[in-house]
């Protein structure tokens, strides 16, 4: 009987997995932070993190951390500049893959953060860039109706726009999203560049996904089960997740 | 960020490539498209922004303002270069032979700045590296608080306008809370700059 977990795990567990050995990643707030963590200590061990406060860090925080400025996330680190200086990193083209999220996706990955229903959002926060420059970004969301469009109400942050060659022709040299994980699956994205669904987490029908879902939603050829998180995935990510 | 850069550097814009595709640059008078002269390239503008006064905490200044700050930077150089005035707030005031044993850590000079406030614990809830953890507890409460407006103004009345200065909104957190708050001395292993000639 495996042991059983919440949605925020399954969610940190499936973006871990995204980090690639050696990959530079621009890690976000909140639950990219433990992702990376988990990444570093499991599969990833040679992955440098990107964070917008100016750090970077080839081993994770000495001890959990709730933001990206704790002073243990500050500590050990390899490089401590500015935020100019982590930008020009992003638009140079040395980011391989960027975490971020949203309150609204739409069909094609594009994000808003900045206005829905009539509430003034957060805004970019930076999250436009990462989008723009990193090589592929990775986008974590809590899977609601009213989160998924069909279009996004305000677009923040660049996905695929409206399919495939739009981001050359506005002039966005990263690869846009690859995945979306959300806390219901996990997506991917056709050539046109289109969401699709690829695997479900455990006891999640694919009606109720689409019933969250603001469009008619396309599958890939074969939906699987997200793999729940090991125990040893599990163990990490309760060590690191100060908020959990 | 980029707002600052540009007016640190004296230049009304700064470019950059951020911006296509999205509608951030729509209805933003502080940005506008712009073609690049040498390739015609589509960039996009982002205009310059004068602070009249920047307020900053580091961890150490002398008597003139010549400021080590060392950690999470964020944009406090380029503001402090961008600031018609600049008042630092430190953790310590040292002697010049501090300031000139390590030159690359001075990151804002004194040229720039206004004046000098000693202020230990001036960050919180924010931590300073190597003098103050970070309160995670206050900034939830003020999270909390700040979702309404009477949250908020309960908020700055309790914690701003009710107290009369830093030692009694120090009295407020409380000794206890204080210490724990406080780095210890311990150090990491450090490698000796040579600043030699």
């Amino acid at each position: 009987m495996p042991e059983s977990f919440s949605t925020r795990e399954i969610m940190i567990a499936a973006a871990a997995r995204e980090i690639g050995d050696g990959e530079v990643v621009f890690v976000g707030m909140r639950l990219p932070l433990v992702a990376f963590a988990v990444a570093k200590a499991l599969h990833a061990p040679f992955a440098v993190g990107v964070f917008e406060n100016g750090v970077l860090r080839d081993r994770s925080a000495l001890s959990p951390i709730v933001t990206m400025s704790d002073p243990p996330n500050i500590s050990d680190a390899l490089v401590c500049t500015g935020l100019i200086e982590v930008m020009s990193l992003l638009q140079r083209g040395r980011v391989d893959l960027g975490f971020i999220g949203g309150a609204e996706i739409d069909r094609f990955g594009n994000l808003n953060t900045t206005l829905a229903q009539q509430v003034r959002l957060p805004g970019s926060g930076g999250a436009a860039d990462i989008a723009s420059f990193a090589r592929r970004t990775v986008i974590m969301m809590t899977h609601e109706k009213r989160r998924f469009q069909e279009k996004v109400s305000y677009l923040t942050s660049p996905g695929h726009g409206t399919g495939s060659g739009w981001r050359q022709i506005v002039g966005l040299p990263g690869g846009g999203p690859s995945k979306v994980v959300t806390s219901l699956g996990v997506f991917g994205f056709t050539e046109s560049g289109e969401m699709i669904l690829e695997s479900l987490h455990s006891g999640v029908t694919h009606d109720e996904v689409q019933a969250h879902t603001g469009w008619p939603l396309r599958s890939a050829p074969s939906v699987t089960e997200t793999f729940p998180p090991s125990p040893r995935e599990l163990a990490l990510i309760r060590r690191f997740d100060t908020l959990g | 960020a980029l707002a600052l850069k540009a007016a640190a550097m004296g230049v009304p814009f700064l470019p950059t490539r951020t911006g296509g595709g999205s509608d951030i640059v729509k209805n933003e008078a502080a940005f506008r498209p712009l073609s690049c002269p040498f390739s015609a390239e589509q960039l996009t503008a982002v205009k310059a922004v004068v602070p009249h006064v920047a307020i900053l905490h580091v961890q150490r200044a002398d008597a003139f303002g010549n400021a080590h700050l060392w950690g999470n930077l964020g944009v406090a150089v380029e503001a402090a270069y961008a600031a018609e005035r600049v008042i630092l707030t430190c953790e310590e005031v040292v002697e010049r032979e501090v300031i000139v044993s390590d030159p690359n850590r001075t990151l804002i000079p004194g040229i720039l700045v206004d004046a000098v406030v000693l202020e230990p614990l001036g960050a919180h809830p924010s931590p300073v590296q190597g003098f103050w953890r970070r309160d995670d507890e206050q900034f939830l409460r003020y999270h909390d608080a700040s979702r309404r407006r009477e949250g908020f103004v309960a908020w700055l009345k309790e914690w701003v306008t009710d107290l009369s200065d830093q030692e009694a909104y120090r009295t407020k957190l409380g000794e206890k809370l204080v210490k724990e708050l406080r780095v210890d001395a311990k150090q990491l292993p450090r490698g000796e700059v040579n600043y030699g000639f």
